[in-house]
Parts: C-alpha cells; sequence; structure tokens
C-alpha cells in the first residue's frame, strides 16, 4: 500500500521552508530599518519566522530519512539509493546520495548556524540573518519540485515513483510497490562516507557567515568592524572545509581504486579552490586586525570564497562536467536554478563593494619588507594563484557549454595527464608557501630588521638542513626536485616549532594555532611528496606473455595475474591468491565462502560446514553485504607466511561491473596498498567438453593439470538432502586432487534406484572444475568420472607502496589542531568585544 | 618603482604563466579522423575521441579482446563521425565498461591500426530506467 502522508509532510514542509524564509528575510529587513520602538516586535516576529523556517527545514530531513528508514520503496528516492540489505548507517549515506538529499544537508546546517548566530550576536544579527534567509530561499527552492508550465523548480525528493519513471507496471497496478530498492552505490558503502559529506556540507554552509557578516558590514557601513565576528567563523569553516577534503581524500584512498588519495579531478578541485581562498582570506584578516591593512583584499577574499563554493557546486551538479570527470553527477534540471543562484550573491556583493568602494578604508603606507603584513600579503596572493590554475583548466568544460550556447564550437578538453598537469605548478607554489609561513611567522612574533631576522632564522636554517640532509640520505632522495621539497617541509617544521616554543614559554597555548597549523603544512609537504613522489608499483606483470603487437612488451603492466593457490613473485614477496571470503554477522575474520551457501533470502547463507567456534555446519547465519568478496591474499617472505591482505570487490548489476576497494598494510613507514582490478566470473559457466576417465581406485591420474589421487569409495547409508529409500544404493568416490601446496576433497556421487541412474556431480569452483561419477565397472574394478572443466579462480591485483604516508596524515590532524585552537582565540576575543557591548 | 609595483607585475607574469600553459597543455575532443591528421603532421599531444562501442545487430558489443594475462585489452570504438577504431589499453576491462553508452578515450594513435588510450572515461546509463523499475517489480 502506498504510503502517501510522509510524502505529502515533506512537500508541505518544503513549501513552508520555502515561504518562511522569504517571510523572515522580510522581517529581519524590516526589523533592521525600524525605529527602537518597533525594533522588538519586528525582532520577535523575524525570530519566530526563523524558527519555523528552522522545524519545518528539520521536518523535511526528517520526513526523507523516514521514508528511507522505513524501506518506503513507493518514493523514487528511496528505491533508486536504497535497499533493503542496508544496515542503518548506510541508510544515512543514503539519505545524501542523491543531490536533493544532499541540498536538505546544506540546508540543515545552514540553520543550526543560523540559530547559533541569533544567539550569539547582538548588533549583527538582522543583516546576517537576511543573507542566511535569502541563501535558504535559493536552497529549499532547488528542492521544490514545482511545475509551473514548462518551467520547473527544484526537483523534489518527495515524488512517489510512479510518478518519476513511466515504468509500465505502473499501468497494469497504480499502487505497485517494489519488493527492494536498487540500493546504495557501494562505492559509498564506507564508514567515511556516512561523515565525509556533512563535514564538507558543514564546511560549504559555513562559508556562508564570513559572507554574510561582510554584506551586513558594507550595508551598515560597517566597513572594518565585520572583521571580528567573521573571523573565528572564516577559520572554523576552513577547519572543516579542510577536513571535508581530508576525510573525502582518505575515503578515495581507503574505497575507491585509482591507486591514490588525490587525483585532481574537477570534482575535487571544486572544494580545493575554496578552500585555498578561505584560507587566504583569513590571513587578510588577521593581518588587518594587526595593523589596519589589508582591508580591501579581504573584502574580495571572503566574498570569492563563498562564491567559488557556489560556483563549485555549479561544476559538480549541473551536469557540465559530463565527459570531463569520472564522477557521475546527472543534470536534474538544475543547472540554470544554480546559475541563478550564483549570479544573484555574485551581482549583489559586487554592487556592495563597488558602492562602498572609496570609504573602506585603506593605509597609504608601503608595508616595507620587514613586516609581517609584507609576507602575509604574499602568502595570500600565492594562496591566489594556487587556486587560480587550478579552477582555470577545471572550468574549460563549462567554458565549452558557454561557447555553445552562443553558437559557437569549441573542442577544448581538460588537460590529458591531471596529475602531472596540476603537480607541476602546484608543487611549487606549495614550496613558496612553506617558505613564506616560516619567514612570516618570525615577523609575525617580534618587530624585526634585517640583522634580527638574519639571527632569528641561523639556527631553524642550520637544523633544518641537519634534518634535511638526514632524511635524503636515509630516505634515499635522489631527485632535486623532491630535495626542495624536502628542505621546504622541514625548515617551515623547524622554524615553526621554535616560534610555537617560544610561545609555549612566554605566554598561552592559546595563541599556538598559527604555528601549530604551519608545522602541519611543512609535514603534508613532505608525506605528500613521499607517497606520491615515491610509490612504487610492486606489482609489474612479468609473466612472460608474448603479446600480438611487439611494442605492448614494452608497455609497463602494472597488474599481476594471480591463479588461485599459485604462488607468484612479486619484487620482495611471493604471492598467493587463496580464494573469496564473506565478512558474517558476529565473526571477527573474514570466513571462506566456500563453506556458506546462500539461503536466497538477502544477506543469509548456510554454513556448509563447521567454522571455528563461530557457527556448526547447517547453522544459518547472517552476512554483511552479501555481494562483497574479500579476496584472501597471502603475503610471504623467506616462505614463511607474513601477513593477508583481503581487498573486497563485488559484481555489481545495478552498476554492471566490478566495483572494489583496496585493503592496505599498514606499517609505521609506509603502506602496501592493494585492490583487485578483474575477477573470475563464475556465476555461469561456459564448461569445456567432457573428458572421460577410468580409474581403479588407489591410482593416481591427471584431471587437467590436477594430481589427483582416486583413494576409493564408499556406500553411503544417508546423503545430505536427499531420502534414500530401501533398496537404493549409492557410492561416493573419493578424489583428493592436489593444487600447488593444497589438497581438495571432490566426492562426486552415484545413486542407483530401480536401474535408474542417479549423479550428484560436485563443482569446485575454486579449481572451475565439475566432476561427476559416470559409470562403475565391478568386472574391471574401475569408476568412470566425467570431467568437465572451466577456468582455475583467479584475480588481477595491483600492488602499490606508499612510504611515509603517515607524515600526510599526521601533518593534517595536526594542520586541524592548530585551525581549531585558533577558532578558540578568535571566538574569545569577539565575545568580550561583544559582551563589553561594542558589538 | 614601489615594491607594490614589483609584486603586481610578478603576480600578471605568473597569471600569464599559468594562463598559456592551461590553454597550451589543454586537451582537445578530436575525432579519430583529425586525430591521425594530427599525428601525421607529429604531433603526439594526447587527445579525448568520444565515441561508442561497437556493437552487433543484437547489440551485444563486438570487438573486444582481453589479452591472455587479462591486465590489458583492445576493443573496437565507433566515433561520433562513424568511424571505426580499435583502441587498446593497458589495464584490466573497468567496471560498467560493456554497458556504457559513451567512452572517451584520452589518448594517442600509435600507428594507423590501434590507438593507444592512457585513460577511459564512461559514462554509463542511469540505473534508474524504466526496464529496471520492471525487472525489479517481477
Amino acid at each position: 500500500m502506498i504510503n502517501s502522508f510522509v510524502g505529502n509532510l515533506g512537500h508541505l514542509m518544503t513549501i513552508v521552508a520555502f515561504v518562511s524564509a522569504l517571510v523572515t528575510a522580510y522581517a529581519y529587513i524590516q526589523y533592521f530599518r525600524a525605529n527602537e520602538i518597533e525594533k522588538a516586535s519586528w525582532r520577535r516576529f523575524s525570530r519566530i519566522s526563523f524558527y519555523i523556517h528552522t522545524v519545518s527545514t528539520v521536518m523535511i530531513a526528517f520526513s526523507l530519512f523516514e521514508i528511507i528508514y522505513n524501506h518506503r520503496y513507493e518514493y523514487f528516492y528511496a528505491y533508486s539509493h536504497s535497499s533493503k540489505a542496508l544496515p542503518v548507517h548506510y541508510m544515512i549515506s543514503s539519505f545524501w546520495e542523491g543531490q536533493e538529499g544532499a541540498f536538505i544537508l546544506w540546508a540543515f546546517w545552514n540553520v543550526i548556524l543560523g540559530v547559533i548566530l541569533i544567539n550569539t550576536n547582538k548588533f549583527w544579527e538582522a543583516p546576517v540573518m537576511v543573507v542566511f534567509a535569502l541563501v535558504q530561499a535559493f536552497l529549499i527552492s532547488m528542492i521544490m519540485g514545482v511545475v509551473i508550465g514548462d518551467l520547473k523548480i527544484g526537483s523534489s525528493p518527495f515524488m512517489l515513483l510512479r510518478d518519476a519513471t513511466q515504468a509500465p507496471i505502473f499501468q497494469l497496478n497504480p499502487d505497485f510497490v517494489p519488493e527492494d530498492g536498487t540500493g546504495l552505490n557501494p562505492l559509498l558503502q564506507n564508514i567515511w562516507m556516512v561523515i565525509h559529506p556533512p563535514t564538507l556540507f558543514l564546511g560549504y554552509a559555513s562559508t556562508l557567515v564570513p559572507f554574510a557578516f561582510l554584506m551586513g558590514g558594507l550595508v551598515t557601513k560597517r566597513y572594518s568592524e565585520w572583521i571580528r565576528p567573521a573571523l573565528p567563523w572564516a577559520i572554523f569553516s576552513a577547519m572543516i572545509l579542510g577536513m571535508g577534503i581530508i576525510m573525502g581524500a582518505y575515503w578515495a584512498y581507503v574505497t575507491l581504486n585509482f591507486g591514490g588519495y588525490w587525483n585532481w579531478d574537477p570534482v575535487e578541485n571544486a572544494v580545493y579552490v575554496p578552500w585555498l581562498i578561505l584560507v587566504a582570506s583569513i590571513h587578510t584578516m588577521i593581518t588587518f586586525k594587526k595593523s589596519a591593512t589589508a582591508l580591501k583584499t579581504s573584502i574580495v577574499l571572503v566574498i570569492m570564497s563563498f562564491i567559488l563554493v557556489l560556483y563549485a557546486t555549479f561544476l559538480v551538479r549541473s551536469g557540465v562536467l559530463g565527459d570531463a570527470s569520472v564522477h557521475s553527477f546527472t543534470d536534474l534540471g538544475l543547472s540554470g536554478q544554480l546559475l541563478i543562484y550564483m549570479l544573484f550573491f555574485l551581482v549583489v556583493a559586487v554592487f556592495l563593494a563597488a558602492r562602498a568602494w572609496k570609504y573602506i578604508p585603506t593605509s597609504e603606507k608601503e608595508a616595507s619588507v620587514y613586516s609581517r603584513e609584507f609576507w602575509i600579503f604574499l602568502g595570500a596572493i600565492t594562496l591566489s594563484l594556487m587556486a587560480f590554475q587550478v579552477i582555470l583548466p577545471t572550468s574549460i568544460p563549462a567554458w565549452n557549454a558557454l561557447v555553445e550556447s552562443f553558437g559557437g564550437i569549441s573542442n577544448m578538453a581538460p588537460p590529458a595527464d591531471q596529475v602531472e598537469f596540476y603537480t607541476r605548478f602546484q608543487l611549487w607554489f606549495a614550496v613558496a608557501i612553506a617558505l613564506l609561513t616560516s619567514v612570516g611567522q618570525f615577523f609575525w612574533w617580534q618587530k624585526i630588521d634585517k640583522k634580527a631576522l638574519k639571527d632569528a632564522l641561523v639556527m631553524p636554517y642550520i637544523v633544518s638542513v641537519l634534518i634535511s640532509a638526514t632524511i635524503i640520505v636515509l630516505a634515499k632522495v635522489y631527485d632535486w626536485k623532491y630535495i626542495i621539497i624536502v628542505l621546504a617541509g622541514t625548515f617551515t617544521i623547524v622554524a615553526n616549532a621554535v616560534i610555537l616554543s617560544k610561545i609555549l614559554k612566554k605566554s598561552t597555548f592559546k595563541l599556538a594555532g598559527g604555528s601549530l597549523a604551519h608545522i602541519g603544512l611543512g609535514m603534508i609537504l613532505i608525506g605528500i611528496m613521499f607517497s606520491s613522489g615515491y610509490s612504487d608499483v610492486i606489482s609489474i606483470n612479468m609473466s612472460g606473455l608474448t603479446y600480438s603487437n611487439s611494442w605492448e612488451d614494452e608497455m609497463n603492466k602494472e597488474h599481476v595475474l594471480l591463479w588461485i593457490n599459485k604462488p607468484t613473485q612479486m619484487k620482495d614477496y611471493t604471492v598467493i591468491y587463496r580464494g573469496r571470503q564473506k565478512k558474517v554477522v558476529g565473526v571477527p575474520e573474514y570466513v571462506p565462502a566456500k563453506i556458506l551457501e546462500s539461503t536466497g533470502n538477502v544477506n543469509e547463507a548456510i554454513a556448509l560446514q563447521d567454522y571455528r567456534d563461530h557457527f556448526k555446519k547447517g547453522d544459518v547465519v547472517k552476512i554483511v553485504l552479501e555481494e562483497n568478496d574479500y579476496f584472501k591474499i597471502d603475503y610471504l617472505q623467506n616462505e614463511t607466511l607474513k601477513f593477508s591482505l583481503s581487498p573486497m570487490s563485488q559484481f555489481n548489476e545495478g552498476m554492471g561491473g566490478l566495483i572494489s576497494s583496496p585493503d592496505s598494510k599498514i606499517y609505521l613507514n609506509k603502506d602496501l596498498y592493494t585492490y583487485v582490478a578483474a575477477m573470475n566470473d563464475y556465476e555461469d559457466p561456459d564448461w569445456k567438453a567432457d573428458e572421460n576417465y577410468e580409474v581403479a581406485p588407489g591410482e593416481q591420474f591427471h584431471i587437467a593439470d590436477f594430481v589427483t589421487y582416486f583413494d576409493g569409495a564408499e556406500v553411503l547409508k544417508e546423503i545430505d538432502g536427499y531420502q534414500l529409500q530401501e533398496g537404493d544404493v549409492a557410492v561416493k568416490a573419493k578424489l583428493r586432487v592436489l593444487d600447488y601446496d593444497t589438497e581438495k576433497l571432490l566426492e562426486p556421487t552415484f545413486i542407483i534406484r530401480n536401474n535408474q541412474v542417479g549423479k550428484l556431480p560436485v563443482i569446485d569452483t575454486e579449481l572451475g572444475l565439475k566432476v561427476s561419477l559416470e559409470n562403475i565397472l565391478p568386472e574391471q574394478n574401475k569408476f568412470v568420472f566425467k570431467v568437465n572443466q572451466y577456468q582455475k579462480d583467479y584475480v588481477v591485483m595491483k600492488a602499490i607502496v606508499k612510504p611515509y604516508i603517515n607524515v600526510l596524515w599526521i601533518g593534517t590532524i595536526i594542520m586541524l589542531m592548530g585551525f581549531t585552537v585558533a577558532i578558540f582565540r578568535r571566538f574569545d576575543e569577539f565575545q568580550k568585544m561583544r559582551d563589553k557591548g561594542l558589538e | 618603482m614601489k615594491k607594490g609595483h614589483i609584486i603586481g607585475l610578478g603576480v600578471i607574469a605568473i597569471a600569464i604563466v599559468i594562463l598559456t600553459t592551461s590553454i597550451g597543455d589543454a586537451s582537445s575532443y578530436e575525432s579519430f579522423n583529425t586525430a591521425w591528421e594530427m599525428k601525421e603532421d607529429g604531433e603526439d599531444k594526447s587527445i579525448h575521441v568520444v565515441g561508442q562501442l561497437k556493437k552487433d545487430e543484437a547489440g551485444q558489443v563486438t570487438g573486444l579482446d582481453v589479452r591472455e594475462d587479462k591486465v590489458s585489452f583492445t576493443f573496437l570504438l565507433v566515433d561520433n563521425d562513424g568511424t571505426e577504431q580499435k583502441v587498446f589499453y593497458n589495464e584490466p576491462v573497468p567496471a560498467d565498461f560493456q554497458r556504457s553508452e559513451q567512452v572517451v578515450v584520452i589518448g594517442s594513435y600509435r600507428d594507423k591500426e590501434i590507438f593507444v588510450a592512457d585513460k577511459i572515461l564512461m559514462k554509463c546509463p542511469s540505473k534508474y530506467q524504466e526496464t529496471d523499475v520492471q525487472a525489479a517489480g517481477m
């Protein structure tokens, strides 16, 4: 039965949220303009209106989650993003798999931030909340799903399946509800995908806060006062956005199989660019607070960071990237709406800034080379250039679309080798940034002239050269580019560590944010250099096959084919593929797939054998995501087993192919990263022609390439799953098949009932064999076996060693800690001023 | 000259370098014919070709030839002008490959017979097709 209540509720709440957002904007404008007598009542009204908006936004989210959680597949959203087999935490991922859910998430964070701002600000409430309410109106309109004539406003997640598709089934039965949904993209079935999108969207949402304060400042002619309340939020936003980016990178590293954490894909670039600009704006804002310079730059950067977030959203979600990105985003027909959203705020911001431009205070004094302003300004410029270098090629598809919309033809494509292209610039910019931070920090904390600077820098310089030399020698860094990176990275770490220790000695930890973040930056730089620059593919194929073209021989084959049980040499390791495994509820390790047989129910199997203490033969066990196969790969050195890895892979019907997730062996100083690139499909084997063997008990013979012993036969009293009757004769033959170091027992059975012969063949998917006992020849004491071959099980695998990747992860954590410290310090400053009644 | 001007000039210079390399290193969308002409003109730059896998009358993908060691394969791609070309890809067959509606190969010609792809992008049919809903209902 179709439940239309929740959907109607959600839809109603969407409309309430949209209307209340507009009302809130209007009310706050009135509050802002009202005279002292009316102010209080306008404020009360505005707040009530915003709280109504808040509640309805939360209700939208609740309705959508209710639909997913209760498996209401009559709704398109649940049907296309969820399925019954999903555990609850992945239902949360289903929520934001679709674009509509992502917009709801974004709107949700905005209202949370709005409520916090209402309760922490006095003076700024009205202008800031006007901007908030307008943004909310735009966001909610994305999920309105209202059609007026040919004009479609938004795409509603509360659409029923029968309205969303023209499937013929609905003509027969309009009340038809599918049994199950099509499921969540398996790549998103990862714990990082549960927390990465909310973090990223909180980052997106929070870029609105400094922007809103800026707009408020421009409207109220408080051209410089907006910085104080905006600064802690700008740092917060950079911290959260940075965390979101790192989580995304880590998710890519542990889930996707492109072999790394960063691929310069347009989708990644689209978050990286606003983050760079945001970081630049923080620096100029801090400078302004110290010395009243760089206000105009700050204004431009804050506007840019907010607009770039919208531009990124537009690029990623309008379908304009189409042929350019490996991430597939479908166009929901929102591109026009997104464009209006972006252009509206761009025009308003540029107008307000331009109008105020000549009143904005500037410092006439030229910044000295020995001033912090000079160095920080250089840093902000470098960050902006970094952003420019990335956003330009990323926008090529948008440029093509623009040219084509005016009737032109543009066949430009993004650079073919993105990693090489972007790295060539970003690397040197990053080195420049690293050096600027270390010098800049010295200027920051003390007034310095030429001589003092020399004194301050000599010690860190010598120490970092010594440390670098050690790193270079020990880790064998002989490429001149990488040597420079090591030097720059270590110099940053050492110089900032010196500052940090001085700060800690003299004053409080509260001031340590900057130096901590910069130490993190140095570590990130070194970590990236090692893990990417020295990443080493060890799965080089040396199969000795000759290819059809001679030049193919010259190409690096960066994968190995592993036949089951067959040891293969791979650099320092001997690797052996040992078969597929499943994850079973309540069992800590993976369980061999061959001892489990599906019951036909979702995620349920029957055990064919006892398994340790966990379950007995015949038990029904629960499987975690049954489509997932974990391929057990043993790693041996000197003939002893060192460890096993179990990279995951699944054949996904919905996605029509192989989905792989890597598994890594994590050492302190490196990761050994492996993933499955191709696997054997034994669902529907194409059996080769019959081969017949006549063998006497005790004899040894060959099935295919396998040495096989026929150990004899026994007469059975009972057979599993088969009713034996009086007079039946059942005989089981015992074959021992050797494959390298493993031995397999295959026991085909032969039944005679009333002169009728029944055969129960055995199929071994791992060896790719089907063996049946065809006949027994008592007079010759021989047994006849029929064998069909398919293919031994195999995987094609890639293995990469990534040295010192942990330096990168630790560096990011330290950097985020630095941001956090800075947030507290800046928020504290704001609070003190506010409580004095100054703001 | 003031420092501000020097910095300004430096920024403009770097921006110009970025702009020219972005345009210079930008690849382009080509057809197999124009790609071959480029190759004959001695230009070895990687380019993008958009096309579809060759299919037989029954709609089955034909011409897919996976190497014995399964770590590389060749296939037939028909570009938007209808030119058919054998393409080599030095990786195992990617997921979704045979189901893709559209394939973008990024690479260059080795010789007239073979186009070597360094990278493949695929556009896959949306999973919410009408037939799917029906199949799910059966």
